[in-house]
């Protein structure tokens, strides 16, 4: 019976330790916000018009733990030499550094499209564009709401 | 940490010119440069920063991950497969490691 309480509180030792470790890891930096996503944007694309539809993203309304987020999305298109997707790119307005990942794709791929997870900050839209083999621009966002964030704090 | 195992899962065999789903995992920190450690000082950044796919040379698609990548990167995919030939994807490591994984899918 001692030794299976000395175990107890050394696990809430432990616990109590791993939660102090997490609160010296919060991130200092600044975070991005919707301007920075729109400033990366016309870093890449220019001032060229961005359209919505034709991505479908997907993405939980509520993330419980920020650390891996679920994302994936579909890009319309035939895929073909003529008329594929060349690229899909991914940004989060409330992390510290708006891009998340860069897809470049060829017409070999038989669907623009993927899944991955990434982490978020805190509560924060996600921004997808994907662009055209003939230079038209989609775009596509969605709110996703963090419980806990994900760079550390 | 030992090195990056990478996973993948995807048919051996297919019907000429079938679509199929890949899925891949690998082991892997991604330390985002923006943590510090218990003395205040920031951890370097390692993360695996690209990862292509490509049939039998010739490239699918590539991804450049940025550290808001989670650990232990998933990513999930589609390829077709046109003929009898041999899957390769790389994951690139911030420290110039290449990470490789070779599948033959075979057209029944």
């Amino acid at each position: 019976m001692i030794l299976v309480t000395g175990a107890t509180r050394r696990t809430f030792l432990a616990g109590a330790g791993g939660t102090l470790a997490a609160l010296a890891l919060a991130p200092t930096s600044a975070s991005a916000d919707a301007k920075m996503v729109a400033d990366e944007i016309r870093k890449l694309y220019g001032d060229r018009p961005l359209k919505d539809g034709r991505i479908k993203l997907n993405l939980p309304s509520i993330a419980e733990n920020g650390f891996a987020v679920p994302l994936s999305f579909e890009v319309e298109s035939p895929m073909m030499e003529a008329d594929y997707v060349t690229s899909v790119h991914v940004f989060a307005d409330g992390n510290p550094s708006p891009l998340v990942v860069s897809y470049k794709f060829t017409p070999l791929a038989p669907k623009a499209a993927a899944s991955i997870r990434m982490r978020l900050a805190r509560t924060q839209s996600v921004v997808a564009v994907a662009e055209m083999s003939n230079g038209d621009l989609y775009t596509a966002s969605k709110e996703v709401k963090v419980t806990i964030g994900g760079c550390g704090g | 940490m030992a090195a990056p195992k990478p996973r993948v899962r995807i048919p051996s065999t297919a019907k000429a010119g079938e679509v199929i789903e890949v899925k891949t995992l690998i082991s892997h920190e991604m330390e985002s440069g923006l943590r510090k450690d218990g003395a205040g000082k920031t951890i370097p950044r390692k993360i695996i920063k690209q990862f292509t796919a490509s049939f039998n040379g010739k490239e699918i698609f590539r991804a450049d991950w940025q550290p808001a990548i989670s650990a232990n990167p998933y990513q999930s995919f589609f390829v077709r497969v046109p003929e009898t030939g041999t899957f390769t994807f790389e994951w690139l490591d911030d420290d110039g490691s290449v990470y490789r994984s070779e599948h033959t899918v075979a057209v029944e």
